[in-house]
This record gives C-alpha cells, sequence and structure tokens, in this order.
C-alpha cells in the first residue's frame, strides 16, 4: 500500500519533502557515551520506559542519531547486536533482511534501505526463558535530523523474551523525523513481548514500518504507548500467525493532544487453523486526530480474532476515526469487532456523581480506567512502568 | 428524613410525575410498587438529581433541607444513595477502586466483598459483562461503602436468583440497619415488582404508583396482596372511594 495515497494528508509536507527537510542522523555527531547525557535526558529517557539505573533489565542498547552508546547484554541467553554489526556477523541475515517488510514498500523503506544509520539486533536463544525485559532506546538529540533505523528482533523455538523500547527526541527538541523499519521472528512455541513508549517533540513525524511472523504456538504481544504531543506518527504493524495456534495481541494507549496526527493500527493475517488474534486500541484526542485501524484477515478455519476500537474526544476540534476491518476467507471462522468514539457518557459521569464523587473526580476516574487498558499478558515490572506513564500524563493534563 | 411536596416533573417535554407527596422518617423503610412505565424510576432519579429529569412544580426535602435544585454529589455527600436498575458500564475502572474512593476506610470494600462473596468481582471492570444478579451485588456493595442514610433501591431483586436473593437481601437489611430496633436511623425507599423482597426485608409502609401519581398508601403486606389479587387497577378505583366517590 502506499500510505501517501491512501491515508489522509494532514502534513504539509509530501514524503519527499519530508526527506528534503531533514538532516542525515549520520551527518550529526552523536555523544560518545551515555556520561555525555544531561540529567534532564536521563528523566526524559526514564519517562519513555527507559531507566539505566535498575538492575532489573536483561540488557540495554541505546542509539543517539546514528551511533551506539550502549550495547550490553549481560543474559548469556539473548545475542544483543547492533544491526550492522550483525549483518556482518550474519551476511546479510539473508533470511531475515527485509524478509517481513518490502523495501519497496513506500518512500521509507527505501530511505532506510539505502542510508541505514543503525538499529539494533536481538536474538532470544532456543528454550531461554529471559525473566528482566531487555530494553532498546531509539533517541534523536539534535534538532530536524531523519534518524533510520532497522532492527531485526528473533525469538527462537521455545524461548521467552520482553522488550521494552523507548522512542524520544531531546526534550527541548521540536523537530524531526524518525523511520524505523522492524522485523520480529516469532518462532515455533517462542514467546515475545514488545512494548513500545513513544515520547517525541511536537513537531516530530515518525514513520514505524513493521512485520512479525509468527509460527506454531508462538505468542506475540505488543503494547503500544504514546501520552505525548508529536507532530505525525503512521504505523500500521502487519502480523502474519502463520502456524497453527499461533497468538498475536495488539494494545494501544494513544493520546493525541492538539496539532497531533497518529494514524495507528495493525493488520493481523491469520493463516493457520486455530490461530488467535486482538487488537485492541483505547485513543484520546485533546484536540488532535487519531486513526485507529484494525484489520483482521481469516484465511483459516477454527481461527478467533477480535479488534476493539474506543475513542475519546476530550476537546474541540478532536477527530478519532476508527476504521475496523473484518475479512473472512472462509466460513469456519469466529471473527468480531467494537468500535465506539465520541465524549465520555453523561450517564457514566453522575453515575459515579451519585457516590459522592464531583464532576472532575468522576471524569479522572473514567479517564483512568480507559486508559488502563487490558494489557494483559504485561509483566508486572512494565505494568507499574506504564502506571507511572499514566500518571506523568495525568499531571499534565 | 426525607419530604417531596408536590413534585411535577419532566422528561424530554413530557410530563412523567404529577404532584408526588412522599415523606419518609428516620429508620423507616418504604416500598413502592407500580407497572411499568408509572414513574416509579423517575421518582428515584429525580430525587438523586440526574440531569434530563426538570423539576416543574414542588420541592423535595432532604433532612430538613431543600435539595429539588443540588448537583448529584452534593446530595450523595448530605446522605442519599441510589442503587442502579441498569448501571452503565464502565471500561478499564475496577469495582475494588471504586469501593476504595467511596468508603472511608481503606479495606472496607474487601471486607464487604469478602463478607457477601463478592471477592471475585472486586478485580473486574464495573459491570462489564455482569450478570443482573451480579450488577445488582455490585450497586449494593458500592451503596454499603457509601453508607447512605436514605437508600433508594431500583428493584434490587430483579433478575437475581433464588439463591443470590439471600445475599441481595441480606444487604439490603444491613443496609438498612435492620439488626438495629431501637435507635435505626437508615431509611429506604424500594422500587418492587415481585414483592419477594417483602419476604426477607421488614417495610414499613407500602404506595402504589400509577400514572406519574401515588394511589394508596398503607401496609406494604396488605397492598401488595391486593395487587396480586385484584391488579393495579382496583388501587385507582380505591383511592377515589376513600376520597368518597361512588364507583
Amino acid at each position: 500500500m502506499n500510505y501517501s495515497e491512501n491515508y489522509y494528508d494532514t502534513n504539509d509536507l509530501s514524503d519527499e519533502d519530508l526527506l528534503e527537510t531533514f538532516t542525515p542522523a549520520s551527518e550529526v555527531e552523536g555523544p560518545k557515551d551515555i556520561g555525555e547525557f544531561e540529567e534532564e535526558e536521563l528523566e526524559r529517557l526514564k519517562q519513555t520506559g527507559i531507566d539505566l539505573t535498575t538492575p532489573d533489565r536483561t540488557g540495554t542498547f541505546i542509539q543517539t542519531n546514528s551511533s551506539v552508546q550502549k550495547c550490553d547484554c549481560e543474559s548469556p541467553g539473548v545475542e544483543l547486536l547492533p544491526i550492522t554489526e550483525a549483518l556482518k556477523k550474519y551476511d546479510g541475515l539473508k533470511d531475515y533482511w527485509w524478509k517481513l517488510v518490502s523495501a519497496e514498500k513506500d518512500t521509507f523503506t527505501r530511505e532506510a534501505d539505502q542510508e541505514l544509520d543503525n538499529g539494533y539486533f536481538i536474538r532470544a536463544l532456543p528454550g531461554e526463558k529471559v525473566i528482566y525485559p531487555l530494553q532498546t532506546c531509539l533517541y534523536m538529540r539534535n534538532e530536524n535530523i531523519a534518524q533510520r533505523v532497522h532492527n531485526i528482533v528473533i525469538a527462537e523455538e521455545g524461548s521467552e523474551l520482553h522488550i521494552i523500547t523507548g522512542c524520544s527526541t531531546h526534550p527541548h527538541l521540536k523537530s524531526g523525523l524518525h523511520i524505523g523499519i522492524s522485523e520480529f521472528y516469532v518462532k515455533k512455541g517462542a514467546k515475545l513481548t514488545f512494548t513500545m513508549i513513544h515520547n517525541w517533540g511536537e513537531n516530530v513525524y515518525v514513520r514505524p514500518r513493521t512485520g512479525i511472523r509468527v509460527e506454531e504456538d508462538g505468542v506475540f504481544l505488543s503494547n503500544y504507548i504514546s501520552l505525548k504531543g508529536v507532530k505525525s506518527v503512521q504505523t500500521f504493524p502487519t502480523a502474519t500467525l502463520a502456524g497453527p495456534n499461533a497468538l498475536a495481541r495488539f494494545n494501544s494507549v494513544i493520546v493525541a493532544p492538539e496539532g497531533s496526527d497518529i494514524d495507528t493500527g495493525a493488520k493481523v493475517i491469520l493463516k493457520a487453523p486455530g490461530s488467535r488474534s486482538e487488537i485492541i486500541s483505547r485513543t484520546i484526542s485533546f484536540g488532535g486526530r487519531v486513526v485507529a485501524r484494525g484489520h483482521l484477515v481469516g484465511l483459516a478455519a477454527n481461527i478467533k480474532a477480535h479488534l476493539e476500537c474506543q475513542g475519546l474526544i476530550l476537546a474541540e476540534h478532536g477527530v478519532i476515526h476508527a476504521i475496523p476491518e473484518l475479512e473472512a476467507h472462509v466460513a469456519d471462522v469466529d471473527m468480531s469487532h467494537e468500535a465506539a468514539v465520541g465524549r465520555i457518557a453523561q450517564e457514566e459521569i453522575e453515575y459515579l456523581m451519585a457516590r459522592g464523587l464531583d464532576e472532575e473526580e468522576a471524569t479522572s476516574t473514567i479517564v483512568r480506567g480507559f486508559l488502563d487498558v487490558r494489557i494483559n499478558g504485561l509483566p508486572p515490572e512494565l505494568n507499574k512502568e506504564l502506571q507511572e506513564v499514566v500518571e506523568e500524563c495525568h499531571k499534565g493534563m | 428524613m426525607l419530604q417531596i411536596e408536590d413534585l411535577w416533573v419532566e422528561v424530554q417535554g413530557r410530563e412523567i410525575l404529577k404532584g408526588i407527596n412522599l415523606r419518609i422518617g428516620p429508620g423507616e423503610t418504604h416500598c413502592l410498587f407500580g407497572k411499568n412505565g408509572s414513574g416509579k424510576t423517575t421518582l428515584l432519579v429525580t430525587l438523586m438529581g440526574f440531569s434530563g429529569y426538570k423539576v416543574k412544580h414542588g420541592r423535595i426535602l432532604f433532612k430538613g433541607e431543600d435539595i429539588t435544585h443540588l448537583p448529584i454529589n452534593e446530595r450523595a455527600k448530605l446522605g442519599l444513595g441510589l442503587s442502579f436498575q441498569r448501571p452503565p458500564t464502565l471500561r478499564g475502572v475496577k469495582l475494588k477502586n471504586l469501593l476504595a474512593l467511596y468508603s472511608k476506610e481503606s479495606d472496607a470494600g474487601s471486607e464487604l466483598a469478602l463478607a457477601y462473596n463478592f471477592e471475585d468481582f472486586l478485580g473486574r471492570q464495573v459491570n462489564l459483562g455482569f450478570s443482573g444478579g451480579e450488577i445488582k451485588k455490585s450497586e449494593l456493595l458500592q451503596l454499603l461503602a457509601q453508607s447512605p442514610d436514605l437508600s433508594l433501591l431500583d428493584e434490587p431483586e430483579s433478575g437475581v436468583d433464588i439463591e443470590n436473593l439471600d445475599v441481595i437481601c441480606a444487604m439490603i437489611r444491613k443496609l438498612l440497619q435492620k439488626e438495629l430496633r431501637k435507635h435505626r436511623q437508615k431509611s429506604g425507599l424500594i422500587i418492587t415488582h415481585t414483592g419477594l423482597i417483602l419476604n426477607y426485608v421488614n417495610a414499613d409502609r407500602g404506595h402504589v404508583m400509577l400514572n406519574g401519581q401515588i394511589y394508596c398508601h398503607g401496609n406494604p403486606r396488605d397492598i401488595f396482596e391486593r395487587i396480586k389479587n385484584y391488579g393495579y387497577e382496583e388501587c385507582a378505583k380505591c383511592r377515589l372511594f376513600e376520597q368518597g366517590f361512588k364507583i
């Protein structure tokens, strides 16, 4: 699909213009190591789920602009490398490189193909069950740069891994472009949880392009959280459930302040019998625009898939556009969706007021609940972080 | 406790309540009978102050204070509580969080849930996928945490199976301090269709509502017997008879 044709084009710049506008990250020198980060930057990363002080991390990868400052992994069960090194070590990663996302997909994939800055390579070795999450951070530190990354994640047979990815910009940075190609391979019986927290500057353009392949009995859980202002995000990860009983679940919590245009969603192709999927999004507009997509494609018998888009508009001029799609190619499927957008129902507010809460308390109780989505399968330490981010967001409301 | 004086209420331009007078004293439990659509629920939600229920005439006094135009939460703070017949679903809001918000003691919610066999629901999203009986239990649990002085209960027994009826009624008795004989302060106004509740909860007075008006006041069991035997229409005639008209 050509994004520029099929997506609303509320941006003032075409895809080509965007590339012209920003300086390649490779032309701007990044810091030598994380010791150069200022206090407010570390605080910023923390808000994005990246904690450099906690011992509860299996490993850490930090890329600023185009250079990698940190790439350490304590667990022998996980291999963590900058993608440029992995390409050398594994002879171009022939079975994985551009296999789930086409390099010819659009302007941004072509750009990433030709002008790669870096990215991460993560591989959980067969049977390894890693308890603490691995954290990866893609950070843009300078104004008006274009960061182009390509990530490969492989969960080998029977492995279990949680990855927290924080994508952020310097606290005082306003403008930039982030292009992120990610390809996830979840092999037989493996389980991969991927939590992505976006925390961008208000004039940043974000263009992730993501493909996922899940084999027999494999599980892929994606949590996407974006609570701060951003100029424009376009993301539409596509997962293929290739083996029997594979499972993919996408949860997203998205807040769009005024001036933000966030076009997100997921597509899941249920190819194998018994595979299951769930796409759940909770979106709030404080004046910005959210497109919440979901496309489930049932190609095999006995699959089960559900789609849920719930949107709250909490300020004038806010737009929430829910686009749930169900596509069944065989009869014996269980596919459903529900979508609802609008303001908080007066009935709900009055219900809580009848128990003694004032209008403000009632509203914030409902919003907090709304944001506290059923991110089932989120390990407790991640859950805590999400809560912290949600609380953080509340302070700003 | 509660005094309603000549209350006329409009909903979406339609006159629903037409001159309601009612008085409930401290420690008293009253039952409200009436057909579907007679205005019973409208009376309860008007007392609570919900938007869309417009008082055209008359007033509501609660503990001597005129609450006719008070915001909902201030009525709740004064000690008025309502158990909803069909409450809304609050996605993501867990029952235990609400109980913690309503009760003054931090773990009152879990104690209550334990006492009424509802612990499994503490972590559930409020009313999401609850059965009819579960909704009633959840409503009463929330009211117990809130502990109002006057409980307005909208058909608390409808949709409840026989096994759970015991629990529901135990909750209502607790709410209305039925264990106290002399110093009972808590009052209740209960809408009931089935009258089943009368077998479990002692009520002091009954009223019949027809077409937005209250006809007939009296012993709730007697009234319910009459309704069972002769239907609601008889109540209308009965009042006329009381007023000296010949039928």
